[in-house]
């Protein structure tokens, strides 16, 4: 595979400094997120931000750089690689840990399977296997705190999350544990042993996701963008074929114009058909939209209804 | 540019309140195809989609038909983004009433138009008034039900008024909308069955209401939240404190003083990312600069120098207890206000609020999950604590057990 090249263009935050009260929703989601950010920054002692380069994730990392401008970003960032990634991804994902002197760690679901301790699922979807790889990773790191991209509205087990959510040291998401959270006062105790999961972006949709993407100039992986691309059809998804393999017997590989909406295990993660490939066409596209973007590009979320709750109380995001 | 309005909602079971959710997000288009299929799947024995399907998150909760936690919700107007934190409405769920209410701008409360206001319309209210949750909107729903009928409508109305006003609402802070959620009167759309009523509907009321954020004519407080010092080539001298401003308005050159120390400053620099600024309101994270340093540290405020609290030991306040664990007085645990936790006892238990009378019963034992009394508390470290009324900001606080770690009560100082 041909080296990926990343285009950063000039960083330019646009038109943000022309704030006048009262603030938009964009600026009152932002001052919330670097509030809950530097609550963390001020509470615990290892926090680690997931990064796998996805829209979400480059979100945070945006975040954290603003929230303690002029110093650099306090915590690393911990990519739990599934081994199916985009080359695209992954080159952006090292360019931005680089560009802005990053700490990166790796959790990798390959040498797990590669040693034996995960073995492969009969479908070839890697997503169920982070979750042991992500909670070795916190042991061994001794994270006490984790910053996740995940919103409330997703999905509707989501729906329900605290913005600080405890888990045991199993990693185990248990909703009756869940604190009321209560004005802007977060309560990070936890036992040695259990971390606290922090959600940042809780309150932001998908469509403020991209607004704010827009506003910021923030630099995205190319695959959220138009391109041609050969793809097959399984499960009313246009999957692609990569190292996890391509499509089977009866699965007719065509060629699309096709975008990502989402970026994850290459395996399960399906594009949608798409002329956007500029962010103003990407917005018009996400606001016309008749499918969440979990509901359109990942097979994982359609396992069964209640998909993520389960997977959430076995410690996965 | 489209603001953000934070809600809540609360009602009895079977009010509807669900249902009325999930027609609000359905009427808005914030239903997208694939969560609505979900709904068209699991509603039993066909006909009109179940909205209130919309709305139940967890499995558990769908097996057992309840809803057992604060849930948020999204959805969007070109002219207005809503956060909603759909409560509960269970007898014994103050607490999470209390937890939605404690964000909220505006609280939508709902009655069934059969049943009117009842026992739990007047706690509902009492909890929106003491989390001075500033404007109430009830939803009198099932107004199919009752055939439409304009006299009962305004009956529910008055007596809703004469219960907000009782605890303290401004009459142009109260809406009484008569909506049947079921089939879509007056919630989104306008209904031509209710002729006799010529205000707004649901939507366009959250839509044009004025958005009560953090005061910015309040006097102005700021818990540090951490202290930025870079000590990099670019900046190796910069010291900022930063954090969100609680309430109030911040300009360069204003007269700060430190608290619980005390020391008095003035603000030389309102940085952010984007550059330096000059004003700084309620509501913003900044970082501040100030002119003589003083050690401060992240759990300090810094309040307008001209209205500042004084920092106190012993204080009265008012507890929502949130915890199966009662209160015991004498215990230790801990209070966190703004970017402080310090160790703290509740001394006494003064009385306790009979929320299905609203009397207040003095000298109980303890408190009790669901239960709000006025206690007694010394801190360990003195806080610069607002009344509540005034500074919300800096008025409220978490009480935390100091084992376990789990948030045990909402506290006001009042």
């Amino acid at each position: 595979m041909s080296a990926v090249s990343v285009d950063f263009q000039t960083s330019s935050v646009s038109d943000a400094t022309s704030l006048t009260p009262p603030h938009d929703q964009l600026d009152a989601l932002e001052s919330e997120a670097i509030h809950v950010m530097r609550e963390v920054a001020g509470e615990f002692d290892r926090p680690v931000i997931l990064f796998s380069g996805g829209k979400d994730s480059m979100l945070l990392v945006h975040l954290a750089r603003k929230a303690f401008w002029p110093a650099p970003v306090p915590f690393p960032v911990l990519h739990v690689d599934t081994g199916h990634n985009f080359d695209e991804v992954i080159a952006f994902r090292d360019a931005v840990v680089e560009r802005y002197g990053l700490t990166l760690e790796v959790a990798s679901v390959q040498d797990y399977i590669d040693d034996g301790r995960l073995s492969e699922r009969a479908d070839g979807t890697r997503n169920p296997l982070q979750t042991t790889p992500l909670l070795d990773a916190i042991a061994e790191h001794r994270h006490d705190a984790v910053f996740g991209g995940g919103r409330r509205d997703e999905e509707r087990a989501r729906a329900k999350e605290r913005i600080f959510s405890l888990r045991t040291a199993f990693g185990a998401w248990e909703p009756s544990r869940q604190r009321p959270e209560l004005w802007n006062l977060y309560n990070g105790r936890h036992k040695p042993g259990e971390h606290v999961r922090v959600f940042p972006l809780s309150n932001w949709t998908e469509l403020d996701v991209w607004r704010y993407i827009a506003r910021e100039g923030i630099e995205l992986p190319s695959i959220y963008y138009a391109h041609t691309r050969d793809v097959f059809a399984r499960d009313g998804m246009w999957l692609t074929s990569g190292a996890w393999g391509g499509a089977r017997d009866g699965e007719e590989v065509v060629t699309k114009t096709v975008r990502y909406r989402t970026v994850g295990d290459g395996s399960c993660t399906g594009a949608v058909e798409s002329d956007a490939t500029s962010l103003d066409e990407v917005l018009a596209e996400v606001r016309g939209s008749r499918l969440t973007e979990r509901g359109a590009t990942r097979a994982d979320d359609r396992l069964s209804e209640a998909a993520m709750e389960d997977r959430k109380k076995e410690g996965y995001f | 540019m489209t603001d953000l309005l934070r809600l809540a909602t609360a009602g009895s079971v079977d009010d509807g309140k669900s249902t009325l959710v999930g027609r609000l997000l359905y009427d808005t288009k914030s239903v997208l195809a694939d969560q609505m299929e979900a709904v068209e799947r699991a509603t039993h024995g066909g006909g009109d989609p179940d909205l209130s399907l919309l709305v139940d998150g967890l499995r558990s909760e769908r097996e057992q038909g309840i809803t057992i936690d604060v849930a948020y919700r999204y959805f969007a107007t070109p002219r207005r983004s809503f956060v909603l934190a759909d409560t509960p409405g269970h007898v014994q769920y103050t607490r999470n009433t209390v937890t939605g209410a404690s964000t909220a701008q505006l609280a939508v409360l709902l009655v069934d138009a059969r049943h009117g206001v009842v026992e739990q319309t007047r706690r509902h209210t009492a909890v929106m008034a003491l989390l001075r949750v500033p404007r109430l909107v009830l939803a009198v729903n099932k107004i199919d039900l009752i055939d439409y009928d304009e006299a009962t409508y305004l009956t529910i109305a008055k007596e809703f008024h004469e219960v907000a006003e009782s605890l303290g609402y401004a009459d142009d802070a109260l809406v009484a909308i008569p909506v049947s959620a079921r089939v879509g009167d007056n919630v989104v759309l306008p209904s031509e069955r209710t002729p006799w009523y010529d205000g707004p509907t649901l939507l366009a009321h959250l839509e044009d209401v004025p958005v009560d954020g953090p005061d910015a004519e309040a006097p102005f407080r700021f818990p540090v939240q951490t202290v930025i010092r870079p000590r990099t080539a670019d900046h190796p001298d910069y010291r900022g404190y930063a954090g969100l401003v609680g309430a109030g308005t911040a300009r360069v050159g204003d007269p700060v003083v430190v608290l619980p120390d005390g020391q008095r400053t003035t603000i030389v620099g309102i940085d952010r990312f984007e550059g330096p600024q000059e004003v700084a309101t309620a509501g913003e994270s900044v970082v501040l600069r100030l002119a003589d340093d003083l050690g401060v540290a992240r759990g300090a405020v810094i309040a307008a120098a001209e209205d500042a609290p004084e920092p106190v030991t012993e204080f009265e306040a008012t507890l929502a207890w949130l915890h199966e664990k009662p209160l015991v007085p004498g215990r230790r645990l801990l209070v966190k206000h703004g970017t402080h936790t310090v160790q703290a006892m509740i001394t006494e238990v003064r009385d306790r609020l009979d929320v299905q009378t609203l009397e207040r019963a003095p000298d109980p034992d303890g408190l009790e999950i669901n239960d709000i009394g006025h206690v007694a508390i010394t801190v360990a470290e003195p806080l610069p604590l607002d009344d509540y009324e005034r500074v919300a900001a800096t008025g409220a606080f978490l009480v935390i057990d100091p084992q376990a770690g789990d948030t045990l009560a909402a506290g006001m100082r009042m």
